[in-house]
């Protein structure tokens, strides 16, 4: 069994079953996903409670980064894509025709396994999305760029050299570069795709404390491989094989009483 | 054998001896054009020589070693040559240049080196530069100011006075030259735009008698003071006809030559290294900065180099857009599947076509239908006459886009795949939509790819001839593109190029010999600008390589 920080379990127990719609960020109807014809995805439900952090595990190609990458249709990339069922935002399905894109992914950031920076000053980097919305007050801007800097606990390391190329950063600074430029449009949801997966142990610990941070204010899921990193700073747990959703509670649950042989399987390193 | 076959020893020795051979030929290359081309203008000691030919004639004959062969007797003996005694198997042949075109009938000559009596350098034998009939050699004797004949006693005497007199006659010539240039030409400029209203009202229907008044009055004034000008021009003229040199030529006669012909004279036998080295600076300089003279066979080039610059800039001004957006086109938006690619091939291959092929496009397709039409629709008054359906710069600047096209959209389209998709996604996360991730994010970091693009297109492009004489280059354009007269730049002008240039001297020129050395000199401008033109645009795009230095890693 694995050690269970309890400063990230604070939180209480929630029925994400019966979830009221206050409390939900998030919701999932019976998403089907296919790449061409290989189905990626089977029927997954859930609902993802507002500002607490929501794990997905489970073995590699089992669909979570997929199911993330769903969430702010990021997948609409591939071409030979295809997906059913709804996923409800504001009970406002995201795929409905109307919907833009664009202020979707406004309202939903994302945070990718490789910090990728864009080739700009750190400055830049963090106003980008603001830029982007036709704000350039020069006042407000430097507000916006301190206040996500400090938001992604960065803004002591590099207030001084604001200017400077995002590339001079190292690996771990330059992805809290990248959570500083997500939040700072201010999202009311967070995606974490293995955040933390090309960063060394100090740098992958700032993160995590980081993300118990970010739950105060952003509904934070994230895609993570290491499930004590799941049991560390997750509120809720979802564990994912061969594309189904098999099991999904409190992480506390999850990680102590699975009621799902396969989950307690994995959890256990008998595979994965 | 077997070992030393495999240890790989005999693959290395034939990659790098194959990369020696390229350098080595590059190399030759380049010191054989630069070191013909730059010798032209060192200054060469003037010989005199006494000359006794098998006849037992006698002659002198002043001049500049040229060239010097070794040919066999035999060819000279059955060629008709006779020897008093036989010299061996091969006598020495100079070929001297002895200027003087006027009074010799040719300004070289092959001298055989068992004529020669003797070879002295005299100090006092002088090189008068002219700008008529090419190269004066002889003796100054005498300066005549205004008619009179100065009384100048030492040899030092007649070099500082020739010396003053001239730089007073070249003076006074170049003010001619810049009132007849600018103020003259610009006259005559307003009178043909004059002329051109005038025809413009004639075709609208709008020619009421108070404009043609109006216009009739103004091309009066102007011709006021064109008539101004011309006194003032013909009297700075007569002012720089003042003065002579008296001039002892090869054969003995004294010759007077006017200044205002004379552009230089150089005593270059009493030059000492510092003064060579000098004059071989003000050589080049004049070479750059100097129109050309008699069919392009003197003076400088710096018509050509100043087309070719502004010709091919404005090229890559054309291509660099198109070929950039093409290539998003393709990369970005097209979907992928047989028709993108079916292009994408056909693109590729239109870099195969060959260029005189574009050129015939360029002629009937820009010249004849776009120039044609745009003259129809817009300067119909100027008509029968054309003014862009002729060959101008601006469609050798269009052609030669067409030309490179293919290499911009390739290498753009290069520069566009090698950019990570992470960036990409990380824009289109943060709301971005596709154009603003190409414009803010793709396009400034595929932009060194885009300036190698450039960088072989500028390349090619310099180096084009064939296309461009079909489109608008010409042997001597009497005007450059760019000029004070509204509307400053004049696309439509027809314009010089240097690779043209060297055809025209080295193939057309009257003068075979006087223009071998200026082929070699203007290739080697050639080159020279290619590669000014290549360091800037690869210091530009190293530039840009370190600003978005992520594609490294």
């Amino acid at each position: 069994m694995i050690s269970i920080d309890s400063s990230a379990m604070q939180t209480e127990a929630v029925d994400l079953v019966n979830l009221p719609a206050q409390d939900t960020a998030l919701e999932i109807r019976n998403l089907d996903l296919r790449y061409g014809d290989k189905q990626a995805l089977f029927d997954v439900s859930m609902k993802i409670p507002k500002k607490q952090v929501t794990a997905f595990i489970g073995p590699s190609g089992c669909g979570k980064s997929t199911l993330l990458r769903c969430i702010n249709r990021m997948n609409d990339l591939v071409d030979s894509c295809k997906i059913d069922g709804e996923i409800l935002l504001h009970g406002q399905n995201i795929y409905d025709k109307k919907v833009d894109v664009a202020s979707l992914r406004r309202n939903v950031g994302m945070v990718f396994q490789r910090p990728n920076p864009f080739p700009k000053s750190i400055y830049e980097n963090v106003v980008y999305g603001l830029r982007l919305q036709g704000l350039n007050n020069r006042r407000e801007l430097d507000e916006a760029a301190e206040r996500s800097l400090r938001g992604a606990a960065i803004w002591d390391e590099v207030k001084d050299r604001l200017h400077d190329n995002a590339f001079g950063l190292s690996g771990g600074q330059q992805q809290r570069l990248v959570i500083a430029r997500a939040i700072a449009i201010e999202p009311e949801v967070l995606l974490l795709d293995e955040p933390t997966s090309a960063l060394d142990p100090i740098s992958t610990l700032t993160i995590e404390e980081l993300i118990t941070e970010l739950k105060q204010q952003y509904t934070v899921v994230i895609v993570t491989h290491n499930m004590q990193q799941a049991a560390r700073v997750s509120d809720q747990t979802a564990f994912m094989y061969m594309g189904e959703l098999v099991e999904y509670a409190d992480t506390n649950t999850i990680f102590t009483t699975p009621k799902k042989r396969k989950t307690e399987d994995y959890i256990t390193g008998r595979y994965g | 054998m077997g070992k030393w076959f495999k240890s790989g020893s005999p693959w290395i020795w034939m990659t790098g001896g194959a990369v020696s051979i390229s350098l080595i030929a590059v190399l030759g290359l380049l010191l054989l054009i630069a070191w013909r081309g730059l010798s032209y203008f060192w200054p060469a000691d003037i010989y005199e020589w006494q000359l006794e030919d098998n006849n037992g004639v006698k002659s002198t004959l002043i001049g500049e070693i040229y060239d010097r062969e070794e040919v066999p007797t035999e060819r000279l003996i059955s060629a008709g040559h006779k020897f008093t005694e036989h010299p061996g198997e091969f006598v020495t042949r100079y070929l001297v240049k002895t200027g003087n075109r006027e009074f010799v009938g040719l300004d070289f000559r092959w001298i055989l080196a068992t004529d020669i009596v003797s070879r002295t350098t005299p100090a006092d034998v002088a090189k008068l530069e002219r700008t008529k009939n090419g190269n004066f050699y002889g003796y100054p004797i005498a300066v005549i100011e205004d008619g009179k004949r100065l009384e100048l006693n030492s040899e030092a005497d007649i070099e500082a006075s020739l010396f003053s007199h001239i730089d007073r006659a070249v003076d006074i010539s170049d003010q001619a030259l810049s009132l007849q240039k600018s103020d003259i030409g610009s006259i005559n400029y307003q009178i043909e735009r004059l002329r051109l209203k005038q025809r413009g009202y004639e075709l609208d229907g709008e020619l009421t008698d108070k404009r043609k008044a109006d216009i009739k009055a103004q091309i009066e004034q102007l011709n006021q003071d064109y008539l101004v000008l011309e006194k003032d021009l013909f009297a700075l003229r007569d002012q720089a006809a003042r003065d002579s040199v008296v001039v002892r030529d090869m054969r003995g006669e004294e010759v007077i030559l006017k200044l205002d012909s004379i552009l230089d004279v150089s005593y270059v036998n009493h030059m000492n290294v510092l003064q060579k080295v000098g004059h071989w600076f003000a050589g080049i300089g004049r070479f750059i900065n100097d129109d050309p003279r008699e069919a392009n066979t003197e003076g400088g080039v710096f018509p050509a180099i100043f087309g070719t610059v502004f010709m091919v800039m404005l090229m890559a001004v054309i291509v660099t857009p198109f070929g950039v957006i093409a290539a998003i086109y393709l990369h970005e938006y097209a979907k992928k599947g047989p028709i993108t690619k079916m292009i994408r091939i056909a693109v590729i291959n239109l870099a195969g076509v060959p260029s005189i092929v574009y050129g015939v496009f360029g002629l009937g397709f820009f010249v004849y239908m776009m120039g044609g039409s745009i003259d129809q629709l817009f300067f119909p008054e100027a008509l029968p006459a054309p003014t862009f359906g002729s060959p101008g710069v601006i469609w050798s600047a269009l052609t030669l886009a067409i030309l490179t096209l293919p290499v911009v959209i390739v290498s753009t389209e290069e520069g566009l795949s090698r950019i990570p998709s992470a960036v990409r996604q990380g824009s289109l996360a943060l709301g971005a939509t596709k154009a603003e991730t190409l414009w803010r994010i793709v396009i400034p970091m595929a932009s060194p790819a885009i300036m190698t693009g450039l960088i072989l297109a500028v390349a090619r492009a310099a180096g084009e001839v064939a296309p461009l004489m079909l489109v608008g280059v010409v042997k001597l354009a009497p005007t450059l593109p760019i000029d004070m007269n509204f509307p400053f730049v004049h696309l439509e002008r027809k314009f010089m190029h240097l690779g043209f240039h060297i055809y025209d001297v080295g193939f057309q020129s009257p003068n075979v010999e006087a223009a071998r050395p200026l082929v070699y000199a203007t290739s080697f401008l050639l080159v020279s600008v290619i590669v000014a033109l290549n360091l800037t645009a690869i210091s530009v795009r190293n530039h840009l390589r370190e600003k978005f230095r992520s594609l490294e890693h």
